[in-house]
């Protein structure tokens, strides 16, 4: 008994003993903890570096993708300041978008889009500012003028496509924005059962045709592809002009749980598309039509297409500003892969090729490849610098690689919080990049931030690039989702601060007060309106219970900053009317009684009495 | 008595010499270069207006700074005050001034040409008068839209008198009134016309020179 009480006070302290060593052992958190800026010097640099004084600009703007908000969120770099909101797929009472007839018509039936790269249009391979596009899931994209800030056009659904998620992408000139089906479906569009995935299902690469003067989208052309997953791509540009090239991956054409399914094979495809090639044999006739639109069929029109097997599962395909290399990322790889756009012609001509899918050839890796760098973990997206430096982007080491073209040598990490998905260098996609800044976006910010609750911002950080060392400088946490974003010059972009006058010509505009005035034909009745500080002309219009009324507003303001908002309670409008806008709103008088309209958007000392009343009888 | 009366009309019938001729010309033309420039200029700052609201007078118009959008301001401004707008009709002085000036200019050219200092001495009375009617006018306008103000006004303020000339703070506004180029031009042109006046009696023939023009 005795023996036995030592022997349990013996394992007894024995425990104490290994509890209080290894309590010493806990692990911590490395003492430079990622993503720390550094030290007291570092962070007063980093300070001045972002600071932008009170009155002070940026030096650049960035437009961010919103994601499944449907919106681009505008920023100042390098302050990272949130400056506005474009909204394009999503209603958006601030601005009263998707309320006012057009912008309502503009959304159709859809009423949220999934928005994930912008475009900047390009003249000679270089932002020229005039417009911005913008994908959308739902087979749409948009172009947003940057005169105003406005978005102008959705085109789509585009038929055929499906999962707009490799797009939007524009050529060297904005001849096209190129789109890509994410997932495959039969085409023409009909139910088929997904055991004939293989075979019945089809990818599509559309190429979007964009009036050079006005930006206006039109179908354009397509392109039948097998039934990859497409992913996101890139023009060529200069050397490489003529040419897109987009990432697939589920080239295994499996079906069920993709992550495992779609990840068998070691190598899936960069697809290189010879679109001036697609152009010319539009021309020719050689298209079929399909659901309203031109298809060729690569099987039938062979030239047109290549496939260029990349390291598993690649996200980003970029092209260096040269046009010489196509940079490829598998994201279940470690390494990046530097394409030699020459070797890639010569490997053309000389049939170089290993097999082909849906009779397009696929080409000898090794005889199109310049160089593996070994950049880290989960290289997703590749930006550049104006210095022949690449920056790649690594989501599973959270972190960004800079390396050099040619030489091929990594010199640089810096960490990322958290889980870095795209990034974007100033002008970092075209053919002279700015350096300077670059931006990660980030999918995970994982409380680096005061506590909001479950649902966490996303966080976009700066980082500078101006010197041989990147320095993570800023955290800005913004809204979902930042997929990519576009970097451009400040100067580039001269907008409008009212609509001049003399440019409205809409046919129920008003600038008198005299002409303001309800005006009925049958059960149709329209109100001319006036919004000036501080009251609407009418104060009061009658209808009947029934009447399909037209509102339409103008604001006839040419003070900037002064608009007008238009809201009528119970009726679920809010409009908002910009400095010499003419907005209309048209809607079924269903509910009878009186209803009060006011102006929503603070304009002036007596905004608060800006308001009227509708009489429903 | 009667001596100093004959001297005055012997000067008023003697010719105006070429000096003084040149004078005129150069008032003439100024005359006429008030016409393209302003006359006077108000600029009013509150913090919101960080540039200012311009408001330049022309001899026959208003123009408002960022393409007369200051004008329409100022008026969605005022009237909240139940100022007047102002607006070009009810300036008639836009009517007639361009005309007056006009014939101001001529009335110089006629001096200079007809070169009698009469002509000279007629035209200086009328620019004189002209000047400063044209103040006191622009003075009572200006006290005009200061005080009639409409009863109903949503902000009632006192009647006031906007700065003609100098710095006035009113509510949130910072208001500044200078005369501009035009009104030195006017200003300019009296000068030379008082001057070939003065430089005409100063080398006026003395009665002691006609006498030594006579004995010789």
């Amino acid at each position: 008994m005795v023996r036995s009480n030592r022997t349990a006070w013996a394992g007894v302290s024995a425990f104490v003993v290994l509890a209080l060593a290894t309590s010493q052992c806990t692990p911590s958190a490395p003492t430079a903890r990622p993503g720390a800026v550094g030290t007291q010097s570092d962070i007063a640099q980093a300070a001045l570096k972002t600071y932008v004084a009170p009155g002070d600009l940026d030096e650049y703007y960035m437009f961010s993708s919103g994601g499944h908000s449907g919106n681009i969120y505008v920023y100042g770099v390098p302050s990272m300041r949130h400056l506005s909101t474009i909204p394009v797929y999503s209603p958006y009472p601030a601005t009263g978008y998707g309320f006012d007839d057009d912008s309502k018509k503009m959304l159709g039936d859809l009423t949220w889009g999934d928005a994930h790269h912008p475009a900047l249009s390009e003249t000679k391979g270089d932002y020229d500012g005039r417009w911005l596009f913008i994908n959308e899931m739902n087979g749409r994209i948009a172009r947003i003028d940057l005169r105003d800030f406005k978005t102008k056009q959705i085109l789509g659904p585009v038929p055929n496509l499906h999962g707009n998620h490799g797009s939007s992408f524009v050529t060297p000139n904005t001849e096209y924005a190129m789109m890509a089906t994410r997932f495959s479906r039969p085409v023409p569009q009909r139910a088929v059962g997904v055991d004939q995935y293989a075979t019945e299902y089809k990818g599509i690469i559309a190429g979007v045709k964009i009036e050079p003067t006005s930006g206006e989208m039109s179908l354009g052309w397509q392109i039948l592809m097998p039934p990859f997953d497409y992913d996101i791509g890139d023009a060529g540009k200069l050397a490489s002009d003529g040419w897109m090239f987009f990432t697939s991956y589920n080239t295994e054409r499996a079906i069920g749980s993709l992550e495992v399914t779609a990840s068998q094979r070691d190598r899936d495809y960069i697809v290189a598309v010879d679109w001036r090639a697609a152009e010319r044999a539009i021309a020719e006739g050689k298209g079929d039509m399909i659901g309203g639109v031109m298809v060729l069929d690569p099987a039938k029109v062979p030239g047109l297409v290549y496939l260029m097997p990349c390291g598993k599962s690649p996200h980003g395909v970029d092209v260096s500003p040269d046009g010489n290399w196509i940079i490829g990322s598998g994201k279940l790889q470690g390494v990046t892969t530097a394409f030699n756009f020459e070797k890639i012609q010569t490997a053309i001509r000389n049939k170089d090729f290993t097999g082909e899918e849906d009779g397009i050839p696929v080409l000898k890796y090794e005889s199109i490849k310049d160089a593996e760098i070994e950049v880290g973990l989960g290289p997703l997206h590749t930006q550049f610098g104006p210095d022949g430096f690449a920056y790649t982007s690594l989501f599973l080491d959270s972190a960004i690689a800079k390396w050099k073209l040619g030489t091929w040598e990594v010199v640089d990490k810096v960490p990322m919080s958290y889980n870095i998905g795209h990034l974007s260098a100033a002008e970092g996609d075209t053919v002279s990049p700015d350096g300077n800044y670059l931006v990660g976006l980030n999918k995970l910010s994982h409380g680096r931030h005061l506590n909001v609750g479950p649902s966490q911002p996303e966080s976009s950080q700066l980082v500078d690039i101006s010197e041989e060392k990147m320095k993570l400088l800023y955290d800005a946490f913004t809204e979902p989702e930042p997929h990519y974003a576009q970097i451009i010059k400040a100067d580039k972009l001269n907008p409008i601060e009212v609509y001049p006058k003399e440019e409205n010509t809409h046919p129920l505009a008003v600038w008198d007060i005299k002409d303001a005035g309800v005006t009925r034909n049958g059960n149709r009745v329209t109100v001319k309106m006036i919004a000036v500080r501080s009251s609407f002309s009418p104060t009061s219009f009658e209808v009947n219970e029934g009447d399909l009324v037209t509102v339409a507003v103008t604001n006839i303001e040419q003070t900037t900053d002064e608009l007008h908002g238009w809201g009528l309670l119970d009726y679920n409008i809010n409009i908002v009317v910009d400095p010499g806008e003419t907005k209309t709103v048209t809607f079924t008088a269903k509910k009878g009684g009186v209803f009060a309209y006011y102006c929503t958007n603070f304009c002036s000392a007596l905004h608060q009495e800006m308001q009227g009343y509708m009489i429903v009888k | 008595m009667q001596a100093s009366l004959q001297r005055a009309n012997r000067f008023l019938q003697e010719p105006v010499g070429l000096p003084a001729r040149l004078m005129l010309l150069a008032a003439a033309v100024l005359v006429v270069a008030t016409y393209f420039f302003p006359l006077w200029n108000l600029t009013m700052f509150a913090p919101q207006y960080p540039d200012g609201l311009r408001l330049d007078i022309y001899s026959y118009t208003l123009v408002g700074g960022n393409n007369g959008q200051d004008v329409t301001e100022i008026n969605v401004l005022n009237h909240y005050i139940g100022m007047h707008d102002l607006v070009n009709e009810s300036f008639t002085e836009f009517q007639w001034m361009p005309f007056v000036i006009g014939m101001l200019g001529l009335l110089v050219l006629r001096a200079a040409v007809h070169g009698t200092v009469v002509a000279l001495v007629d035209v200086t009375m009328l620019f004189v008068y002209f000047g400063g009617f044209s103040l006191w006018s622009f003075g009572y306008k200006l006290y005009r839209y200061g005080h009639d103000l409409a009863p109903d006004a949503a902000v009632k303020v006192p009647p006031f008198m906007p700065p003609m000339f100098g710095y006035q703070q009113v509510a949130n506004f910072e208001i500044y009134s200078y005369p501009r180029a035009a009104s030195y031009a006017m200003f300019a042109s009296i000068l030379l016309l008082v001057s070939a006046l003065a430089w005409t009696w100063w080398n006026r023939r003395r009665p002691e020179d006609a006498v030594a023009v006579e004995r010789a």
